[in-house]
């Protein structure tokens, strides 16, 4: 929508020819796709499309049976989910998978947990460098907390807390990693309307603050159109669409995909 | 006094991350270090320090020591008595091949025994959980217990496969008295306590419990779960063969293969569900819970005059025993350490109801 003021960078991220099966079940065929830097694309889709099989495949969960994903000019067949993280790519779920027994604050620490590097004997007597990180890491959180002004329950265990506010705390535990690449499935999902209208000025916030690319899903058109700079459709696992919101809501597949054939 | 945190204001991260930020749970702490290490030693007498402290001591470290692996990491093990019997084993054979070793090294050197062996039987954890696993820390108990029982060479050839050792000594003091033995073992427990609760604050503590509570989400988040759930398995046992050597020299003398069964792995266990999971405070209450109320409940009936034929108290131990198990657990099934935990909520807003 304001990609005219905002600069993107080169592609940060390249699908090629993706296609992955489960069995005999076909999630993603051939799909093709490519993520400019300082992005935010949203991938859309009817259910069952292969969106967040989509996401799996990026962050290493599932392996491709074909194709090849280019990130930061680096070609990569099977990668770990750990390792992509060690990359810069974070994400949160569609089902939220929040670290439950914990409190907000040590979810959100725990995304910060590549940036940290003491011994085990520092951390066994808390001294150190051990020490010092802990507060120093502490103070990287805080910020997030502030960010997404949840300063309030900082230290309550996430089990105990509403919906809208987990997803919020999954979205910092995401950015406490300082990501280069975010993917967000489905952030704002069986949300009220004022949630997704901060959960969509957080995300706006992050791309445009911290620089972040983001890959997001989302179901609500409304959203996804006001946000996002580029669309990827998706149907039965194959790309029906990819263009600016304008151009997608005048595709003749992707309307057909959506409200189905007349004929 | 209150037991407040009002007008104890944190002005710096180092503040609000101690151990105990409130001022009343410092002192509260202060306290029991003073009643355990200066009044307990004045006030009790041999057999308490033999049948009470030492055990619900030894059993306590145990308990932590497997909360860290069970409560923290979430990996269910039925090895202890195992990790228990690979410590105190290994302890002996260090002290006893070599002489010059001073003992409280052979200790460690036990603990850090048990580690390689749970590293080695936690490597199933990469593929299997929960009950799965429970089963796959079996087969470990049931390994040890034949390889100390077979294997003559770690017993040192005695005939009758059991073993008696000499009271510990180090630099010239000898471990000898009840109150010495008590004082070791409390030195050593709250040492082994701090170590516990620094780790499981920090990064690796996160990473342990991030693996407990969504496997998936934390290796996306770049833990690797070979390396949480190896280690949660090797601070988990060393912890144990430690116990397991102290339990073995400081409370036995002399032992057999038996006396680190399947039975003990049980009561660790039930130490640790019944303390509370994933609480370091819980190991200690749950091993004195289970420690003591079969004492207890042996002499209730001396005590309340009624007279009974020891068979039938032992057989009553063991129906209260188990009924107040499952009483304690249908109540509050995150155990001792949450009933503590919810009275401290409610003394911060005592008398006033909300």
């Amino acid at each position: 929508m304001n990609d005219t003021e905002r600069k993107l960078g080169p592609t940060i991220l390249k699908a090629d020819n993706i296609s992955l099966a489960f069995g005999g079940v076909k999630a993603l065929t051939d799909i093709s796709f490519e993520v400019k830097e300082h992005e935010i694309l949203a991938i859309i889709g009817p259910n069952g499309a292969g969106k967040s099989s989509m996401l799996n495949v990026i962050n290493g969960v599932y392996h491709p049976n074909a194709g090849s994903v280019t990130y930061r000019g680096n070609v990569r067949q099977q990668m770990k989910p750990h390792e992509a993280a060690t990359q810069g790519i974070a994400r949160t779920f569609q089902n939220i998978a929040l670290f439950k027994g914990m409190s907000v604050l040590d979810n959100i620490m725990t995304g910060r947990t590549l940036k940290m590097h003491a011994g085990f004997l520092a951390q066994c007597l808390y001294v150190g460098r051990a020490r010092n990180e802990e507060i120093q890491h502490r103070k990287k959180v805080e910020e997030i907390i502030d960010f997404l002004q949840i300063q309030s329950i900082r230290k309550t265990p996430v089990g105990r807390l509403p919906y809208g506010l987990q997803k919020r705390v999954e979205l910092g535990r995401a950015l406490a990693s300082e990501p280069v690449l975010l993917l967000l499935d489905e952030p704002m999902a069986g949300m009220n309307i004022e949630e997704k209208e901060d959960m969509s000025r957080f995300i706006l916030d992050v791309n445009d603050e911290f620089g972040t690319t983001i890959v997001l899903i989302e179901h609500d058109m409304g959203v996804v159109m006001d946000l996002s700079d580029r669309i990827v459709v998706l149907d039965y696992g194959k790309k029906i669409g990819d263009g600016t919101p304008t151009e997608i809501r005048n595709n003749k597949e992707v309307i057909d995909a959506y409200l189905g054939v007349s004929d | 006094m209150f037991y407040r945190e009002a007008g104890q204001f944190k002005t710096s991260y180092k503040a609000d991350q101690a151990v105990f930020p409130i001022f009343q749970d410092r002192i509260f702490v202060a306290i029991w270090l003073f009643l355990g290490f200066v009044v307990v030693p004045m006030l009790a007498n041999e057999y308490v320090f033999r049948a009470i402290f030492i055990p619900v001591i030894i059993m306590a470290l145990a308990a932590i020591g497997l909360n860290l692996l069970v409560g923290y990491c979430g990996q269910v093990s039925l090895g202890s008595g195992a990790f228990m019997a690979v410590g105190a084993y290994a302890a002996y054979n260090f002290m006893i091949r070599i002489p010059e070793l001073n003992p409280l090294i052979c200790f460690l050197l036990g603990g850090l025994s048990a580690t390689v062996v749970g590293v080695i039987f936690g490597i199933p954890s990469l593929r299997i959980k929960g009950f799965y696993l429970a089963v796959a820390t079996l087969a470990l108990q049931f390994f040890t217990d034949w390889t100390f029982s077979r294997i003559d060479w770690f017993t040192n050839y005695t005939p009758s496969g059991s073993i008696a050792v000499q009271p510990v000594e180090v630099w010239g003091f000898v471990f000898d008295s009840p109150i010495r033995k008590y004082l070791l073992c409390l030195t050593v427990l709250v040492i082994f306590t701090v170590i516990a609760k620094n780790l499981v604050r920090g990064r690796i503590g996160r990473a342990w419990m991030a693996t407990r509570d969504m496997d998936v989400a934390a290796e996306i988040i770049g833990i690797r779960p070979i390396y949480a759930k190896l280690s949660a398995f090797a601070v988990s046992s060393f912890f144990i063969g430690v116990a397991g050597a102290l339990w073995a020299y400081v409370h036995l003398g002399s032992w057999e293969p038996l006396a680190f069964d399947i039975n003990l792995s049980f009561s660790i266990l039930f130490m640790v569900i019944i303390g509370g999971l994933g609480s370091i405070v819980g190991g200690m209450l749950g091993a004195t819970f289970i420690t003591l109320l079969p004492l207890f409940l042996n002499q209730l009936p001396i005590w309340l005059g009624i007279n009974m034929s020891t068979a039938m108290v032992s057989h009553l131990e063991y129906m209260i025993f188990g009924g107040l198990i499952i009483f304690f657990l249908a109540v509050e099934p995150l155990g001792l350490a949450r009933i503590w935990q919810i009275t401290k909520e409610k003394l911060r807003l005592w008398p006033f109801p909300h």
